[in-house]
Protein backbone atom coordinates (compact mmCIF):
# COMPACT_ATOMS: atom_id res chain seq x y z
CA UNK A 1 0.00 0.00 0.00
CA UNK A 2 1.27 3.44 -0.93
CA UNK A 3 0.97 5.72 2.10
CA UNK A 4 0.66 8.70 -0.31
CA UNK A 5 -2.74 7.33 -1.42
CA UNK A 6 -4.18 7.45 2.10
CA UNK A 7 -5.89 10.31 3.87
CA UNK A 8 -5.39 10.89 7.60
CA UNK A 9 -7.15 12.31 10.65
CA UNK A 10 -5.52 14.36 13.37
CA UNK A 11 -6.42 11.47 15.67
CA UNK A 12 -4.13 9.14 13.70
CA UNK A 13 -6.62 7.10 11.70
CA UNK A 14 -5.97 6.46 8.02
CA UNK A 15 -8.52 5.83 5.27
CA UNK A 16 -8.10 4.46 1.76
CA UNK A 17 -11.07 5.30 -0.46
CA UNK A 18 -11.75 3.17 -3.53
CA UNK A 19 -15.13 3.28 -5.34
CA UNK A 20 -16.93 5.01 -2.46
CA UNK A 21 -15.65 2.37 -0.02
CA UNK A 22 -13.19 3.48 2.64
CA UNK A 23 -10.89 1.09 4.48
CA UNK A 24 -9.94 2.46 7.91
CA UNK A 25 -7.11 1.70 10.31
CA UNK A 26 -4.68 3.48 12.64
CA UNK A 27 -1.30 4.76 11.55
CA UNK A 28 2.12 3.31 12.30
CA UNK A 29 2.79 6.36 14.46
CA UNK A 30 -0.39 5.65 16.45
CA UNK A 31 0.35 1.96 17.02
CA UNK A 32 3.86 2.84 18.10
CA UNK A 33 2.63 5.44 20.57
CA UNK A 34 0.05 3.02 21.93
CA UNK A 35 2.36 0.03 22.37
CA UNK A 36 1.31 -3.64 22.20
CA UNK A 37 -2.37 -3.74 21.31
CA UNK A 38 -4.06 -6.35 23.49
CA UNK A 39 -7.73 -5.57 22.87
CA UNK A 40 -9.85 -4.01 20.18
CA UNK A 41 -13.52 -3.13 20.16
CA UNK A 42 -15.10 -2.70 16.74
CA UNK A 43 -18.62 -1.89 15.52
CA UNK A 44 -21.03 -4.25 13.76
CA UNK A 45 -21.69 -4.38 10.06
CA UNK A 46 -24.60 -2.05 9.38
CA UNK A 47 -23.70 0.52 12.06
CA UNK A 48 -23.56 4.11 10.84
CA UNK A 49 -21.19 6.84 11.97
CA UNK A 50 -20.69 10.52 11.33
CA UNK A 51 -17.26 11.88 10.57
CA UNK A 52 -15.40 12.38 13.86
CA UNK A 53 -17.64 9.99 15.80
CA UNK A 54 -16.05 7.19 17.85
CA UNK A 55 -16.56 3.80 16.18
CA UNK A 56 -14.55 1.67 18.59
CA UNK A 57 -11.42 1.54 20.71
CA UNK A 58 -7.99 -0.04 20.87
CA UNK A 59 -6.25 -0.85 24.11
CA UNK A 60 -2.66 -1.60 24.99
CA UNK A 61 -1.38 -2.73 28.38
CA UNK A 62 -1.15 0.86 29.58
CA UNK A 63 -3.53 2.89 27.44
CA UNK A 64 -6.91 3.14 25.76
CA UNK A 65 -7.44 4.98 22.53
CA UNK A 66 -10.80 5.79 20.98
CA UNK A 67 -11.12 5.25 17.24
CA UNK A 68 -12.69 8.12 15.32
CA UNK A 69 -14.39 7.65 12.00
CA UNK A 70 -12.63 9.74 9.32
CA UNK A 71 -15.80 10.07 7.22
CA UNK A 72 -19.56 9.58 7.52
CA UNK A 73 -21.08 6.35 6.32
CA UNK A 74 -22.21 2.82 7.00
CA UNK A 75 -19.95 -0.05 8.06
CA UNK A 76 -20.01 -2.82 5.43
CA UNK A 77 -17.17 -5.00 6.75
CA UNK A 78 -15.27 -5.48 10.02
CA UNK A 79 -11.88 -7.14 10.43
CA UNK A 80 -12.99 -9.93 12.77
CA UNK A 81 -9.46 -11.41 12.85
CA UNK A 82 -8.42 -8.58 15.15
CA UNK A 83 -10.52 -10.03 17.97
CA UNK A 84 -8.12 -12.97 18.23
CA UNK A 85 -4.96 -11.30 16.94
CA UNK A 86 -5.10 -7.61 17.89
CA UNK A 87 -1.29 -7.54 17.67
CA UNK A 88 -1.72 -7.31 13.88
CA UNK A 89 -2.49 -3.64 14.47
CA UNK A 90 1.14 -3.31 15.63
CA UNK A 91 2.76 -5.53 13.03
CA UNK A 92 0.74 -4.48 9.96
CA UNK A 93 -1.02 -1.19 10.71
CA UNK A 94 -1.68 -0.53 6.99
CA UNK A 95 -2.31 -4.18 6.02
CA UNK A 96 -3.77 -6.96 8.14
CA UNK A 97 -4.41 -4.44 10.91
CA UNK A 98 -7.22 -2.65 9.02
CA UNK A 99 -10.34 -2.26 11.14
CA UNK A 100 -13.47 -1.44 9.16
CA UNK A 101 -14.68 -0.83 5.64
CA UNK A 102 -17.23 1.94 5.37
CA UNK A 103 -19.51 3.06 2.53
CA UNK A 104 -19.05 6.82 2.27
CA UNK A 105 -22.17 8.96 2.55
CA UNK A 106 -20.46 12.04 1.14
CA UNK A 107 -17.35 11.79 -1.01
CA UNK A 108 -16.59 15.48 -0.44
CA UNK A 109 -15.76 14.82 3.22
CA UNK A 110 -12.38 13.35 2.32
CA UNK A 111 -11.22 16.84 1.50
CA UNK A 112 -11.29 17.71 5.18
CA UNK A 113 -8.72 15.03 5.89
CA UNK A 114 -4.95 15.39 5.92
CA UNK A 115 -2.67 14.40 3.07
CA UNK A 116 0.33 12.16 3.73
CA UNK A 117 2.70 15.13 3.90
CA UNK A 118 0.38 17.10 6.19
CA UNK A 119 0.07 14.08 8.47
CA UNK A 120 3.83 13.57 8.57
CA UNK A 121 4.25 17.22 9.52
CA UNK A 122 1.72 16.73 12.34
CA UNK A 123 3.58 13.75 13.80
CA UNK A 124 6.89 15.62 13.53
CA UNK A 125 5.33 18.43 15.54
CA UNK A 126 4.22 15.98 18.21
CA UNK A 127 7.74 14.64 18.56
CA UNK A 128 9.17 18.10 19.16
CA UNK B 1 9.45 16.44 23.97
CA UNK B 2 11.28 18.50 26.53
CA UNK B 3 12.73 16.76 29.54
CA UNK B 4 11.17 17.84 32.79
CA UNK B 5 14.02 18.86 35.05
CA UNK B 6 11.77 18.91 38.08
CA UNK B 7 11.57 15.11 37.97
CA UNK B 8 14.06 13.07 39.94
CA UNK B 9 16.33 10.76 37.99
CA UNK B 10 17.90 7.44 38.84
CA UNK B 11 21.61 7.04 38.01
CA UNK B 12 20.56 4.94 34.99
CA UNK B 13 18.43 7.68 33.44
CA UNK B 14 20.90 8.40 30.60
CA UNK B 15 21.05 4.67 29.76
CA UNK B 16 17.27 4.38 29.63
CA UNK B 17 17.01 7.38 27.33
CA UNK B 18 19.82 6.11 25.11
CA UNK B 19 18.10 2.71 24.92
CA UNK B 20 14.96 4.42 23.66
CA UNK B 21 12.82 3.58 26.67
CA UNK B 22 9.51 5.37 26.97
CA UNK B 23 9.76 7.51 30.10
CA UNK B 24 6.96 8.55 32.43
CA UNK B 25 6.55 10.55 35.60
CA UNK B 26 6.13 7.97 38.36
CA UNK B 27 5.85 9.38 41.88
CA UNK B 28 7.97 12.35 40.81
CA UNK B 29 10.60 10.19 39.13
CA UNK B 30 11.44 10.06 35.43
CA UNK B 31 11.14 6.28 34.99
CA UNK B 32 11.12 3.84 32.06
CA UNK B 33 7.58 2.52 31.58
CA UNK B 34 8.67 0.19 28.78
CA UNK B 35 11.63 -0.38 26.50
CA UNK B 36 10.40 -2.08 23.33
CA UNK B 37 7.28 -3.87 24.43
CA UNK B 38 5.54 -4.16 27.79
CA UNK B 39 4.07 -7.53 26.76
CA UNK B 40 7.43 -9.00 25.69
CA UNK B 41 9.03 -7.73 28.89
CA UNK B 42 6.29 -9.32 30.99
CA UNK B 43 6.63 -12.65 29.18
CA UNK B 44 10.43 -12.53 29.43
CA UNK B 45 10.15 -12.38 33.22
CA UNK B 46 7.74 -15.36 33.29
CA UNK B 47 9.85 -17.52 30.95
CA UNK B 48 13.45 -16.20 31.18
CA UNK B 49 14.35 -13.01 33.05
CA UNK B 50 13.87 -9.26 33.24
CA UNK B 51 16.10 -6.48 34.55
CA UNK B 52 14.38 -3.56 36.30
CA UNK B 53 15.79 -0.26 37.50
CA UNK B 54 13.94 0.31 40.76
CA UNK B 55 16.31 2.91 42.17
CA UNK B 56 13.34 5.18 42.85
CA UNK B 57 12.43 2.99 45.84
CA UNK B 58 13.27 4.54 49.20
CA UNK B 59 15.58 3.13 51.86
CA UNK B 60 15.39 4.00 55.56
CA UNK B 61 17.89 2.69 58.10
CA UNK B 62 17.26 2.35 61.79
CA UNK B 63 20.08 1.68 64.21
CA UNK B 64 20.40 1.35 67.95
CA UNK B 65 19.53 -0.90 70.88
CA UNK B 66 15.91 0.29 70.76
CA UNK B 67 15.52 -0.34 67.00
CA UNK B 68 13.70 -3.63 67.57
CA UNK B 69 11.19 -2.25 70.06
CA UNK B 70 10.52 0.79 67.83
CA UNK B 71 9.88 -1.40 64.77
CA UNK B 72 7.67 -3.74 66.80
CA UNK B 73 5.55 -0.74 67.67
CA UNK B 74 5.52 0.68 64.11
CA UNK B 75 4.84 -2.50 62.12
CA UNK B 76 2.40 -5.41 62.35
CA UNK B 77 4.72 -8.29 61.45
CA UNK B 78 6.99 -9.80 64.12
CA UNK B 79 10.36 -8.11 63.78
CA UNK B 80 11.72 -10.21 66.67
CA UNK B 81 11.41 -13.27 64.44
CA UNK B 82 13.94 -11.83 61.97
CA UNK B 83 17.41 -13.27 62.05
CA UNK B 84 20.35 -11.30 60.70
CA UNK B 85 20.17 -11.75 56.93
CA UNK B 86 16.43 -12.20 56.83
CA UNK B 87 13.74 -10.05 55.20
CA UNK B 88 10.04 -9.72 55.95
CA UNK B 89 7.13 -8.09 54.20
CA UNK B 90 5.25 -5.81 56.57
CA UNK B 91 3.22 -2.66 57.00
CA UNK B 92 4.07 0.64 58.64
CA UNK B 93 0.90 0.94 60.67
CA UNK B 94 -1.47 3.87 60.96
CA UNK B 95 -3.55 4.11 64.17
CA UNK B 96 -6.63 3.33 62.06
CA UNK B 97 -5.21 -0.14 61.37
CA UNK B 98 -4.35 1.05 57.87
CA UNK B 99 -1.15 1.51 55.89
CA UNK B 100 1.22 4.42 56.29
CA UNK B 101 3.12 2.27 53.78
CA UNK B 102 3.92 -1.32 52.96
CA UNK B 103 7.56 -2.22 53.28
CA UNK B 104 10.17 -4.93 53.40
CA UNK B 105 12.19 -5.00 56.64
CA UNK B 106 15.79 -6.25 56.41
CA UNK B 107 17.77 -7.14 59.53
CA UNK B 108 21.38 -6.25 58.71
CA UNK B 109 22.89 -6.47 62.19
CA UNK B 110 22.02 -7.04 65.82
CA UNK B 111 20.60 -3.51 66.11
CA UNK B 112 20.53 -2.48 62.47
CA UNK B 113 17.40 -2.61 60.31
CA UNK B 114 16.91 -1.47 56.73
CA UNK B 115 13.49 -0.69 55.27
CA UNK B 116 12.72 -0.64 51.57
CA UNK B 117 9.73 1.69 51.11
CA UNK B 118 7.65 3.07 48.25
CA UNK B 119 9.15 5.99 46.35
CA UNK B 120 5.98 8.04 46.77
CA UNK B 121 6.01 7.56 50.56
CA UNK B 122 9.68 7.87 51.33
CA UNK B 123 9.55 11.29 52.95
CA UNK B 124 6.30 10.62 54.79
CA UNK B 125 7.65 7.31 56.12
CA UNK B 126 10.89 8.86 57.28
CA UNK B 127 9.03 11.66 59.09
CA UNK B 128 6.64 9.12 60.65
CA UNK B 129 9.43 6.88 61.92
CA UNK B 130 11.56 9.80 63.09
CA UNK B 131 8.63 11.28 64.99
CA UNK B 132 7.89 8.01 66.77
CA UNK B 133 11.56 7.34 67.48
CA UNK B 134 11.78 10.44 69.71
CA UNK B 135 15.55 10.20 69.68
CA UNK B 136 15.65 6.62 70.97
CA UNK B 137 17.33 5.33 67.79
CA UNK B 138 19.18 6.66 64.78
CA UNK B 139 16.86 7.02 61.79
CA UNK B 140 18.43 7.79 58.44
CA UNK B 141 16.74 8.35 55.09
CA UNK B 142 19.47 6.74 52.99
CA UNK B 143 17.46 6.67 49.76
CA UNK B 144 20.13 8.69 47.96
CA UNK B 145 22.83 6.23 49.04
CA UNK B 146 21.36 3.28 47.16
CA UNK B 147 20.53 2.35 43.63
CA UNK B 148 18.38 -0.76 43.29
CA UNK B 149 18.08 -3.28 40.49
CA UNK B 150 15.68 -6.21 40.36
CA UNK B 151 16.55 -9.28 38.31
CA UNK B 152 13.49 -11.46 38.12
CA UNK B 153 12.56 -14.69 36.38
CA UNK B 154 13.41 -18.40 36.26
CA UNK B 155 16.81 -17.64 34.68
CA UNK B 156 17.78 -14.97 37.23
CA UNK B 157 19.96 -17.27 39.32
CA UNK B 158 21.91 -18.72 36.41
CA UNK B 159 22.42 -15.27 34.89
CA UNK B 160 23.67 -13.66 38.11
CA UNK B 161 25.80 -16.45 39.56
CA UNK B 162 28.79 -16.01 37.21
CA UNK B 163 28.94 -12.34 38.26
CA UNK B 164 29.45 -13.06 41.95
CA UNK B 165 31.55 -15.29 44.19
CA UNK B 166 28.68 -15.40 46.70
CA UNK B 167 26.82 -18.72 46.37
CA UNK B 168 23.51 -17.19 45.31
CA UNK B 169 21.71 -20.51 45.27
CA UNK B 170 22.16 -20.74 49.03
CA UNK B 171 20.25 -17.53 49.62
CA UNK B 172 16.77 -18.67 50.53
CA UNK B 173 13.62 -16.82 49.55
CA UNK B 174 13.25 -13.69 51.72
CA UNK B 175 16.85 -13.83 52.90
CA UNK B 176 19.81 -11.73 51.78
CA UNK B 177 23.58 -11.63 51.88
CA UNK B 178 25.88 -8.62 51.94
CA UNK B 179 28.64 -9.47 49.52
CA UNK B 180 30.44 -8.63 46.32
CA UNK B 181 28.57 -8.58 43.06
CA UNK B 182 30.66 -7.57 40.02
CA UNK B 183 33.22 -6.44 42.61
CA UNK B 184 30.77 -4.02 44.19
CA UNK B 185 29.59 -4.37 47.79
CA UNK B 186 25.87 -5.10 47.51
CA UNK B 187 22.89 -6.23 49.47
CA UNK B 188 21.86 -9.29 47.45
CA UNK B 189 18.29 -10.14 48.37
CA UNK B 190 16.20 -13.07 47.18
CA UNK B 191 13.03 -11.05 46.90
CA UNK B 192 10.92 -9.43 44.23
CA UNK B 193 7.65 -7.98 43.07
CA UNK B 194 6.81 -10.18 40.11
CA UNK B 195 5.74 -13.57 41.45
CA UNK B 196 8.93 -15.14 40.06
CA UNK B 197 12.17 -16.27 41.64
CA UNK B 198 14.75 -13.53 41.51
CA UNK B 199 16.99 -11.08 43.27
CA UNK B 200 17.03 -7.44 44.27
CA UNK B 201 20.40 -5.73 44.51
CA UNK B 202 21.11 -2.59 46.55
CA UNK B 203 24.40 -0.74 46.07
CA UNK B 204 25.89 2.77 45.89
CA UNK B 205 24.51 4.71 42.89
CA UNK B 206 27.90 5.31 41.30
CA UNK B 207 28.08 1.61 40.37
CA UNK B 208 24.64 1.48 38.76
CA UNK B 209 25.82 1.67 35.18
CA UNK B 210 28.51 -0.95 35.73
CA UNK B 211 26.11 -3.45 37.30
CA UNK B 212 23.27 -2.74 34.87
CA UNK B 213 25.57 -3.33 31.90
CA UNK B 214 27.10 -6.49 33.38
CA UNK B 215 23.69 -8.06 34.08
CA UNK B 216 22.33 -7.07 30.69
CA UNK B 217 25.31 -8.59 28.87
CA UNK B 218 25.25 -11.78 30.94
CA UNK B 219 21.50 -12.10 30.55
CA UNK B 220 21.02 -11.42 26.87
CA UNK B 221 21.98 -14.93 25.71
CA UNK B 222 19.44 -16.32 28.18
CA UNK B 223 16.57 -14.12 27.06
CA UNK B 224 16.78 -11.37 29.68
CA UNK B 225 15.15 -8.10 28.68
CA UNK B 226 15.44 -4.69 30.30
CA UNK B 227 11.92 -4.19 31.64
CA UNK B 228 9.89 -1.18 32.63
CA UNK B 229 7.23 -0.19 35.11
CA UNK B 230 4.37 -1.37 32.87
CA UNK B 231 5.61 -4.96 33.02
CA UNK B 232 6.41 -4.59 36.71
CA UNK B 233 2.80 -3.59 37.33
CA UNK B 234 1.17 -6.39 35.31
CA UNK B 235 3.57 -8.96 36.82
CA UNK B 236 2.80 -7.93 40.40
CA UNK B 237 -0.93 -7.87 39.60
CA UNK B 238 -0.91 -11.43 38.22
CA UNK B 239 0.85 -12.45 41.45
CA UNK B 240 -1.68 -10.40 43.49
CA UNK B 241 0.93 -8.27 45.20
CA UNK B 242 -0.57 -5.03 46.48
CA UNK B 243 0.37 -1.65 45.06
CA UNK B 244 0.36 1.26 47.49
CA UNK B 245 -1.91 4.04 46.28
CA UNK B 246 -4.04 1.61 44.27
CA UNK B 247 -4.88 -1.37 46.46
CA UNK B 248 -3.76 -0.20 49.89
CA UNK B 249 -3.39 3.18 51.58
CA UNK B 250 -4.27 5.03 54.78
CA UNK B 251 -7.96 4.18 54.33
CA UNK B 252 -7.64 0.39 53.93
CA UNK B 253 -6.88 -1.82 56.90
CA UNK B 254 -4.37 -4.64 56.71
CA UNK B 255 -7.15 -7.20 57.20
CA UNK B 256 -9.41 -5.62 54.57
CA UNK B 257 -6.42 -5.86 52.20
CA UNK B 258 -6.44 -9.63 52.86
CA UNK B 259 -2.93 -9.41 54.30
CA UNK B 260 -3.76 -11.04 57.63
CA UNK B 261 -0.66 -13.22 57.26
CA UNK B 262 1.59 -10.23 58.00
CA UNK B 263 -0.22 -9.53 61.29
CA UNK B 264 1.42 -11.40 64.17
CA UNK B 265 -0.93 -11.33 67.14
CA UNK B 266 1.50 -12.95 69.58
CA UNK B 267 4.02 -10.11 69.37
CA UNK B 268 2.32 -7.64 71.69
CA UNK B 269 1.23 -4.08 71.07
CA UNK B 270 1.68 -2.19 67.81
CA UNK B 271 0.06 0.87 66.28
CA UNK B 272 -3.46 0.14 65.03
CA UNK B 273 -3.67 -3.22 66.75
CA UNK B 274 -6.98 -2.41 68.49
CA UNK B 275 -8.69 -1.70 65.17
CA UNK B 276 -7.40 -4.92 63.64
CA UNK B 277 -8.41 -6.92 66.72
CA UNK B 278 -11.93 -5.57 66.52
CA UNK B 279 -12.11 -6.42 62.80
CA UNK B 280 -10.78 -9.88 63.49
CA UNK B 281 -13.44 -10.40 66.14
CA UNK B 282 -16.35 -8.84 64.26
CA UNK B 283 -15.28 -9.59 60.70
CA UNK B 284 -14.11 -7.13 58.06
CA UNK B 285 -16.80 -5.04 56.35
CA UNK B 286 -15.07 -5.39 52.98
CA UNK B 287 -12.20 -7.30 51.47
CA UNK B 288 -9.73 -6.93 48.60
CA UNK B 289 -10.53 -9.67 46.09
CA UNK B 290 -9.38 -10.66 42.64
CA UNK B 291 -11.69 -10.60 39.64
CA UNK B 292 -11.66 -11.46 36.00
CA UNK B 293 -13.84 -10.08 33.26
CA UNK B 294 -16.70 -12.23 32.04
CA UNK B 295 -17.65 -9.88 29.21
CA UNK B 296 -15.02 -8.86 26.68
CA UNK B 297 -13.17 -5.75 27.81
CA UNK B 298 -10.49 -4.45 30.12
CA UNK B 299 -11.42 -2.99 33.50
CA UNK B 300 -8.81 -0.47 34.53
CA UNK B 301 -7.78 1.40 37.68
CA UNK B 302 -10.62 3.57 39.07
CA UNK B 303 -13.37 2.26 36.78
CA UNK B 304 -16.69 2.43 38.70
CA UNK B 305 -18.14 -0.81 40.05
CA UNK B 306 -21.81 -1.79 40.44
CA UNK B 307 -23.44 -4.48 42.53
CA UNK B 308 -27.02 -5.15 41.46
CA UNK B 309 -26.95 -1.80 39.63
CA UNK B 310 -25.97 0.11 42.78
CA UNK B 311 -22.61 1.95 42.94
CA UNK B 312 -20.11 -0.16 44.89
CA UNK B 313 -16.81 1.67 44.69
CA UNK B 314 -14.21 1.27 42.01
CA UNK B 315 -11.54 -1.00 40.57
CA UNK B 316 -8.27 -0.63 42.52
CA UNK B 317 -5.98 -2.24 39.95
CA UNK B 318 -7.22 -3.52 36.62
CA UNK B 319 -5.35 -4.57 33.52
CA UNK B 320 -4.91 -7.02 30.74
CA UNK B 321 -2.71 -9.81 32.08
CA UNK B 322 -0.17 -10.65 29.36
CA UNK B 323 0.83 -14.11 30.63
CA UNK B 324 -2.68 -15.25 31.56
CA UNK B 325 -4.08 -13.61 28.42
CA UNK B 326 -7.15 -12.29 30.16
CA UNK B 327 -8.41 -9.19 31.85
CA UNK B 328 -7.98 -9.21 35.63
CA UNK B 329 -8.02 -6.88 38.58
CA UNK B 330 -8.39 -6.21 42.29
CA UNK B 331 -11.13 -4.38 44.13
CA UNK B 332 -12.81 -4.08 47.51
CA UNK B 333 -16.22 -5.69 47.81
CA UNK B 334 -18.55 -5.87 50.83
CA UNK B 335 -17.71 -9.14 52.60
CA UNK B 336 -21.00 -10.78 51.66
CA UNK B 337 -20.14 -10.36 47.97
CA UNK B 338 -16.62 -11.80 48.17
CA UNK B 339 -17.59 -15.40 47.48
CA UNK B 340 -15.76 -16.98 44.55
CA UNK B 341 -17.85 -16.77 41.40
CA UNK B 342 -19.89 -13.80 42.62
CA UNK B 343 -20.69 -11.45 39.76
CA UNK B 344 -20.73 -7.66 39.57
CA UNK B 345 -20.34 -5.12 36.82
CA UNK B 346 -17.68 -2.60 35.91
CA UNK B 347 -18.40 0.60 34.02
CA UNK B 348 -15.81 0.49 31.24
CA UNK B 349 -16.09 3.85 29.52
CA UNK B 350 -19.85 3.96 29.67
CA UNK B 351 -20.58 0.25 29.22
CA UNK B 352 -21.43 -1.98 32.14
CA UNK B 353 -19.44 -5.17 31.68
CA UNK B 354 -19.80 -8.31 33.77
CA UNK B 355 -16.94 -9.50 36.00
CA UNK B 356 -16.64 -12.23 38.64
CA UNK B 357 -14.67 -12.88 41.81
CA UNK B 358 -11.91 -15.47 41.29
CA UNK B 359 -9.28 -17.19 43.43
CA UNK B 360 -5.93 -15.47 43.84
CA UNK B 361 -3.08 -15.27 43.17
CA UNK B 362 -4.10 -15.24 39.53
CA UNK B 363 -0.65 -16.61 38.74
CA UNK B 364 1.51 -18.90 40.84
CA UNK B 365 4.94 -19.88 39.57
CA UNK B 366 5.62 -23.56 39.00
CA UNK B 367 7.87 -24.97 41.74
Amino acid sequence: MNLEDLRYTKDHEWILVENQIGTVGITDHAQHQLGDVVFVELPKVGDSFNAGEAFGSVESVKAVSELYCPVSGQVIDVNEKLRETPEMINSEPYGGGWMIKIKLRNLQEQKNLLSASEYTALTQQEKE
Amino acid sequence: MGQDHALKQTPLNPIHRRTGARMVDFAGWDMPVQYESAVKEHLAVRTAAGLFDVSHMGEIEIRGPDALSLLQELTCNDVAALQIGQVQYSALMHPRGTFVDDTTVYRRGVDHYFLCVNASNQEKDFAWIWEHAQGRVTVENSSDCYAQLAVQGPEALSILQPLSSVPLEDIRRYWFIEGKFVDVACIISRTGYTGEDGFELYFPPEFAEKIWTAVLEAGKPRGLLPSGLAARNTLRLEAKMALYGNDIDETTTVLEADLGWIVKWHKGSFIGRDVLERQKREGVPRKLVGFEMVDRGIARDHHPVYLNDKPAGQVCSGSYAPFLEKSIGLLYLPWEHCTLGNEFSVDVRGKKLKARVVATPFYKRPK
